[in-house]
């Protein structure tokens, strides 16, 4: 197991250094200069640009560029934001919270809703209930997000006033942040009420979060136990006579959830790409919203060390999903 | 709050509302976007010294609420010498520094404060210049400040003297603007030996009717009412920005009764607050101006006759009503009429397609194709550029002249903008930064504004034009400089270096619980003097 481990690992660093290209190539790959984006309509004189490229280090040769930002890097410098002149790294601390809140709610909703109705709808194969949750996660899949968040927010807190529009916690919750997970903080705080407020502001985002992932997770998890059923050993199982509960449970679900455990990791990268619009619609405070605005902004450093540190923390989640595979299926460890 | 709902999760929430009682008046202003920090000199957004400046400091002297009036601020009075080089202000006694954790001021507001506030933008020996690697001081470098102040001379405690390098008849409108806030030399010095220069961006320290509590990145910032404050004490206990950046979520937020007032609605919702009775809607025309700049280097753009007769041919009131769904009205001079100068006597190019096909053939221009920039973005002058330029591509096509529409992005549309041999009319805009007529004119159509990186898109440089507005500069009087410039508003038009499209009208939606709240000509947002009825 440990030389398995090792071996993952070691496949990690050729990765990590494609990401490093990647993350630094992207923003530069992109049209537009964050000094003339500062100076806007006013415009800047060729002077004063030259001035503050100098002093952003862009008038260095780009693969010098690369060489300083890896140096920095090597030494645990992220770099500093052109725009807030804050370190990379403090305003990725203080977002990141936010989103892995976000994100793991979201993930546990998709998880706890699409695989029963996954397995339910391959068991009752053709039944009313097959069809329609299969209709409804082909229309999750295709939803576009803004404008599923949008109008839950118009019907649930505008018409009905069931939840929130937006934030984290209602505004007259004030307490020091320790984890950054409001969920926590707010049990920490002591304060009466703040908990469920909490609560109360995740729902609408982490649902509109959690779509596009539930539905892709109940339709594999529809065809993955489709096939296992259809094995000789889940036949024999009947044949044995075992329960129906017994044959689904033990012996087909445990080998159905391998592509299905694939899936939910690789739901990781889903996550992020949609967390950008729903921290957006929802004023949530993560590095979704914090990435485009760097995006637009130029903001080279936030974008190349930003890229980094998600890119990395998805290679680490792949990399539990792929330990997760050995400890359900001993031929995968052993290979 | 509105009125509630059957539901349980609704019951909770309620529960936990009326759970906290109601002692502290709390307004919540939806802001739209972060603020980048909270030391208002090395930024550059709006929405930075909505967050900073405008609550927690003061200027030496300061836009009068709702105009773009100079009046005392943190300077009682002023003198200008009379070769207006030297400018003396009489600080204002007994201004109390807000206190933090970290620091409690032992004395007032005095003169080494105003030294250092600009001491440590202008000059780079500063300790304080580079107080955070990387920082620029771009307001002050784009206000001339660096070639303009030769000194600040400390006169006594409460009186500092600016000396100027030469007569600059904006300058106290220039030092009313954001950048200029007055900061605390004591909290500098605390912050120094205590090695947390940071704070200062992070744990702002001002004069303002609002003191800083807390900041939590792109969600929420704190303020509470300065008990001490000089002016007028706010009526409000606690102000709160909820950054909300979507429009839509806003005004959801707004009528949830989750925030008391909005910035930027979007056009298509103005109906639907117009007819809610919880809110209430002011409006104020914009002090900006979107144009469409032709390259007047370039033939046959710099035949003044050729521009004038394609300024004929655009019909702007059906841009205001298409683009600006009439919240605007159309331009005719390359200032807003609520800035002082404004000639009226100007005459527009009245729109007459007609007219402007007989002068174009009179120039002997013809089957002429030319190519209109439209901006990728939205911007307060400038709702829809490119639904702006296919209507002018319909305009021109009725005289025969045939348009491609161009766009880059934004960074790249604002640099190619200003390169000298530009193919094509450009449209554009400006928000006037202090209420000087020079702020629009001189910045964006003087001779010193043309070249590659300058914000004269026109790449016009006028002599005459050039002249009025330097010899305005030097002129103290505003009675003499309001000749000067409407004198090269006729200049302006004569020569149309631009087709001026419109002045677009901003609004601000609020609850119509919210009393006390004035529009400001600058587009600033600030709440010392609002009210919420109970």
């Amino acid at each position: 197991m440990i030389r398995f481990i090792l071996g993952k690992l070691l496949y990690l660093v050729p990765t990590f250094i494609g990401i490093t290209i990647i993350a630094f190539g992207f923003v530069r790959v992109l049209p537009g200069d964050p000094v003339l984006l500062m100076a806007g309509e006013r415009g800047v004189s060729a002077e004063r640009h030259a001035e503050l490229a100098a002093q952003f280090g862009f008038d260095k040769p780009i693969w010098q560029q690369y060489l300083d930002f890896m140096g920095r890097l090597l030494q645990g410098d992220l770099g500093n934001s052109l725009v807030t002149k804050k370190p990379v790294l403090t305003e990725f601390l203080a977002l990141f919270p936010a989103t892995v809140e976000l994100g793991l709610v979201a993930i546990i909703i998709a998880t706890v809703i699409g695989v029963p109705v996954g397995v339910i709808a391959a068991i009752k194969r053709g039944s009313w209930f097959d069809q329609f949750s299969m209709t409804a996660a082909l229309v999750g899949f295709s939803m576009p997000i803004f404008w599923w968040g949008l109008l839950l927010i118009i019907l649930f807190s505008g018409i009905l006033q069931w939840t929130p529009v937006s934030g984290r916690i209602s505004l007259l919750y004030f307490f020091p942040q320790v984890t950054g997970f409001m969920l926590i903080d707010s049990l920490i705080s002591g304060q009466k009420g703040a908990f469920t407020s909490a609560l109360s502001h995740l729902i609408l985002p982490s649902i509109v979060l959690a779509t596009i992932p539930l539905a892709v997770i109940a339709r594999q998890t529809r065809s993955a136990m489709l096939e296992v059923m259809g094995e000789d050993y889940v036949r024999t199982a009947r044949a044995k006579g075992l329960p129906p509960s017994r044959v689904v449970g033990v012996h087909a679900l445990r080998n159905a959830m391998i592509p299905v455990i694939t899936t939910i990791g690789l739901q990781i990268g889903v996550l992020m790409a949609g967390a950008i619009l729903t921290e957006t619609i929802f004023s949530w405070p993560g590095i979704g919203k914090w990435m485009i605005d760097s995006i637009s902004r130029r903001d080279y450093p936030v974008v190349q060390s930003g890229l980094l540190l998600i890119a990395g923390l998805v290679m680490m989640v792949n990399l539990i999903v792929d330990l997760t595979y050995g400890l359900i299926n001993p031929r995968i460890r052993h290979k | 709050m509105k009125i509630l709902t059957r539901s349980l999760i609704a019951a909770s929430a309620l529960a936990m509302v009326s759970a906290v009682p109601a002692l502290a008046k709390t307004f919540v202003y939806c802001s739209e976007a972060s603020p980048e920090g909270f030391d208002p000199a090395p930024y550059t957004a709006g929405g930075t010294f909505d967050a900073s400046a405008h609550p927690i400091f003061n200027r030496l002297v300061q836009f009068k609420k709702g105009t773009t009036e100079v009046v005392p601020g943190l300077a009682e009075s002023w003198e200008v010498s009379a070769d207006g080089l030297e400018y003396t202000f009489k600080l204002r006694q007994g201004v109390k520094w807000h206190s933090n954790e970290k620091f409690t001021p032992s004395r007032d507001f005095n003169a080494d404060d105003v030294i250092f506030s600009f001491d440590r933008q202008g000059n780079t020996g500063n300790p304080w210049n580079q107080y955070i690697a990387g920082i620029t001081y771009e307001y002050y470098n784009s206000m001339e400040m660096p070639s303009l102040i030769k000194e600040v001379v400390k006169v006594d405690d409460h009186t500092v003297k600016f000396v100027l390098t030469r007569p600059e008849a904006p300058f106290l409108a220039n030092i009313a603007m954001p950048f200029a806030s007055i900061v605390s030399k004591e909290y500098a010095d605390t912050l120094e030996a205590a090695g947390t220069k940071e704070d200062f961006n992070n744990l702002p320290i001002g004069t303002g009717p609002f003191k800083f509590v807390a900041y939590q990145k792109d969600a929420v910032i704190r303020y509470a009412k300065n008990a001490d404050y000089w002016g007028e004490a706010p009526k409000i206990d606690d102000l709160i920005f909820a950054i909300t950046p979507d429009a839509a979520v806003r005004l959801q937020k707004l009528k949830a009764g989750e925030c008391h007032l909005m910035p930027y609605p979007a056009p298509a919702d103005l109906e639907a607050i117009r007819a809610d009775s919880t809110l209430k809607l002011d409006e104020q025309p914009g002090l900006n101006v979107a144009y469409l700049a032709y390259n007047t280097t370039v033939a046959p753009f710099d035949n003044p006759k050729v521009r004038k007769a394609l300024n004929m041919a655009i019909n702007k009131d059906a841009i205001i009503d298409a683009v600006f769904q009439g919240a605007g009205q159309a331009a005719k001079n390359p200032i807003p009429p609520t800035m002082w100068s404004y000639n009226d006597a100007v005459q527009d190019d009245a729109y007459d397609p007609e007219a402007a096909k007989a002068a174009l053939e009179a120039e002997g221009v013809k089957d002429l194709s030319m190519k209109v920039w439209a901006m990728p973005v939205q911007r307060p002058y400038m709702p829809n550029a490119r639904r702006t330029a296919e209507l002018m591509q319909e305009d021109f096509a009725k005289i025969g002249v045939k348009v491609e529409i161009v766009s880059y992005e934004w960074g790249e549309y604002l640099k190619k903008s200003t390169e000298v041999g530009r193919d094509g009319a450009v449209i554009l805009g400006w928000t006037g930064d202090n209420g000087d007529p020079d702020n629009f004119m001189g910045v964006l159509l003087s001779c010193a504004a043309t070249g590659e990186g300058g914000a004269n898109r026109a790449q016009w440089c006028n002599e005459d034009f050039s002249a009025l507005l330097s010899k305005a500069k030097q002129t103290t009087d505003v009675a003499e400089r309001t000749k000067l410039y409407e004198e090269a508003q006729m200049i302006f038009k004569d020569q149309a270096p631009w087709a001026t499209i419109a002045h677009s009208t901003q609004f601000v939606p609020m609850s119509a619980k919210v009393s006390g709240f004035t529009m400001s000509p600058l587009g600033d947002f600030t709440f010392e003097s609002v009210d919420i009825a109970e």
